[in-house]
């Protein structure tokens, strides 16, 4: 199979989202006249157009809101974020437009919106423009969240994205824009709210996505060296959470870590955590850890972010806790 | 400039149903049958009613916490508005929205906004979606004084500027943000001033005549229409009620209010004008209120009879789950 980049992936998406339907544009802060900061745009303004393709002021809550107006006007709009740490500018927009109006107008309307947004700690942006917040939207009702770890599931999740009739955010770890993987050639879709099982184990179980996927599984190879096979799932989606595909990998290993760059305390392993504590605890053999981010923001000195984030070493060493 | 019989009575109608529907929530609110809090839009009405009067039904419009008036005079049916005013299945939101949240998709009427400020760039939105599917449709923000000191206001105006987009912002300066009396709140005479900063045309008209405000909107519809770009407007108007019902109103004196109430009083002022000029009778405005207090009493009895939601509604129109999913289907 050929392999692209992550970025290149998501261009693919959005042309042939484009192509396919003229009612899908895009818009965001650098986007068409550079491209995009991590050039995931590079090329499209000059193939749709540059109304299609939209530089916007720097103006976040203009932004997401006028996609929310846009989609509730019959368009479907794939906003980007520039850095997911800009979201907090538009929350207003976010939490109580895009998720609610639907619902609190009874179902009058939709809003067939995706809101990109770049994450992740990488090579000293500092505290700023390094985050990872997409647990604060496994909290909204109303939202869909995607968060893909490769470049198929990147491009197949943006697609199914930009098809779906809710709002979607999605999100990217910036580090991942560079990596190249096997992506099929032409019509790609990954379901949203389907998990996994990228690796098969009897031993325990890691529930991760996004970048820390690739850490998790680079420390189940080295704890096979040790004799512990570990089953890793990569979520793709955490709202809605595939709990079918957890239950089942942990019903079947009876031991559970979860693993993600965000932050620990209040993350996406809380929840996960939860669920599997309320629903099959019978089930476990031991109690389940979370590997996290520590809680303090990201520092900028290259002596410092890397101690502030989850390390395959951590994810090791809490597996041997349990297992 | 010339207005039809028709149109005169069109402005009474809408003006006068606003009024009565207020008042009518006003007292059923006191009364108890109103879950939730109502801000009422007395003293406004012919601000809405003169800018909706250029508005085709296509044309969009966001609103405010203050929006059963707008929502009227874009041509909503009073039964489904009281149904959600009262909480009730049969309501424009299946009783999920409320009086805050009333909106009406086939009208162009994309919902009052419980956030102050938080329709600007909805506004913004629906005017670049008409944009990009190359329709003449023109979008129609209503805001208040209150508004314009949010970040939206600057954010929403710079971007419908940059872009010449079809919109219209209409800021209906009532006096009160909220409790706190506007020239305490907010840094110029008039909020049209800042107009200025977005390079777009600024205009004050007396939001108690509807004739005046009818003639600017229709200059700024026109304006948006064919391409020349976003006009912020602004009508001096007077909140006669409180900020919700129950507001003790400690921010200004009863007398304050009364003499409003007395001299500048919007449905006064058109009667004294059309009668005056002898356009419309005694009678003829007679009619036309006891057709709307019908209307408004029916509206009433279909509120009350209507059902609640029943318990599974409360998972319902959340997500869409039809239609072209994310499976690809």
């Amino acid at each position: 199979m050929r392999e692209i980049t992550f970025a290149e992936a998501t261009m693919e998406a959005m042309a042939e989202e484009m192509e396919r339907d003229n009612r899908v544009f895009l818009m965001g802060e650098d986007i068409a006249r550079q491209g995009g900061i991590f050039g995931q745009f590079k090329g499209l303004p000059q193939k749709f157009g540059f109304d299609r393709v939209r530089d916007t002021p720097i103006s976040e809550t203009a932004i997401v809101g006028a996609g929310v107006g846009a989609a509730l006007a019959g368009m479907r709009p794939v906003v980007d974020m520039h850095f997911v740490d800009f979201i907090t500018v538009a929350m207003d927009e976010v939490v109580n437009q895009m998720a609610k109006i639907r619902y609190m107008f009874g179902g009058q309307c939709k809003v067939p919106m995706v809101l990109r947004a770049p994450d992740g700690a990488a090579r000293s942006a500092a505290a700023q423009h390094s985050q990872s917040l997409e647990a604060w939207f496994v909290h909204v009702p109303g939202l869909k969240v995607v968060i893909p770890s490769n470049p198929a599931d990147a491009k197949g999740l943006l697609k199914a994205a930009i098809r779906d009739d809710n709002p979607v955010l999605y999100f990217e770890n910036k580090d991942l824009f560079r990596m190249k993987g096997p992506v099929p050639d032409g019509e790609f879709l990954v379901p949203i709210g389907k998990a996994k099982v990228v690796r098969e184990g009897r031993d325990v179980t890691i529930v991760s996505y996004s970048i820390t996927l690739h850490k998790a599984l680079k420390a189940a190879e080295k704890l096979a060296e040790e004799g512990i096979e570990a089953e890793v799932i990569d979520l793709r989606t955490i709202v809605p959470l595939d709990k079918e595909t957890i239950f089942a990998s942990v019903k079947k290993t009876k031991h559970l870590v979860i693993a993600h760059e965000a932050t620990k305390n209040g993350g996406v392993g809380s929840e996960v955590a939860a669920v599997v504590a309320e629903e099959i605890i019978d089930y476990l053999d031991g109690p389940i850890k979370r590997v996290g981010a520590k809680f303090v923001p990201v520092p900028f000195s290259p002596a410092l972010e890397p101690l502030m984030l989850p390390q395959v070493e951590d994810i090791i060493a809490a597996v041997k806790e349990i297992c | 400039m010339e207005f039809s019989q028709e149109q005169l009575k069109g402005f009474y109608r809408t003006m006068y149903t606003i009024r009565s529907f207020e008042e009518r929530v006003n007292d059923l609110f006191l009364a108890g049958e109103i879950p939730g809090f109502v801000h009422l839009y007395i003293g406004e009405e012919a601000v809405a009613t003169g800018v909706m009067a250029n508005l085709r039904k296509t044309d969009y419009i966001t609103s405010t916490h203050r929006g059963h008036g707008h929502t009227i005079a874009k041509g909503a049916d009073l039964k489904r508005m009281m149904a959600e005013i009262f909480g009730k299945r049969t309501g424009y939101c299946r009783g999920k929205g409320g009086s805050m949240h009333i909106a009406d998709f086939s009208i162009g009427m994309l919902g009052a906004n419980g956030v102050v400020g938080g329709g600007f760039n909805l506004a913004v939105g629906a005017a670049l979606a008409a944009r990009l599917m190359g329709t003449d449709q023109v979008a129609v923000c209503f805001f208040g004084d209150g508004a314009s000191n949010r970040g939206t206001f600057h954010e929403g105006l710079n971007m419908a500027a940059v872009w010449k987009l079809p919109v219209v912002f209409v800021c209906e300066n009532n006096q009160y943000a909220s409790t706190t009396p506007y020239r305490t709140s907010t840094s110029v005479e008039n909020i049209a001033d800042r107009a200025i900063g977005y390079g777009i045309p600024g205009v004050v008209v007396n939001g108690n005549d509807v004739f005046a405000v009818y003639e600017a909107a229709q200059a700024a519809v026109e304006r948006a229409r064919s391409g020349g770009g976003p006009t912020l407007l602004e009508a001096k108007t007077y909140r006669i009620k409180g900020h919700f019902v129950g507001d003790p109103e400690l921010y200004r004196t009863r007398q304050e209010v009364q003499e409003h109430l007395e001299n500048d009083d919007p449905l006064k002022n058109f009667r004294q004008q059309v009668l005056g000029a002898n356009r419309l009778t005694e009678r003829e405005l007679a009619e036309i209120e006891a057709q709307v207090r019908e209307d408004i009493e029916a509206a009433v009895d279909f509120a009350r009879k209507s059902p609640f939601p029943a318990p599974e509604e409360l998972f319902e129109d959340l997500y869409v789950e039809s239609g072209e999913a994310a499976c690809g289907k």
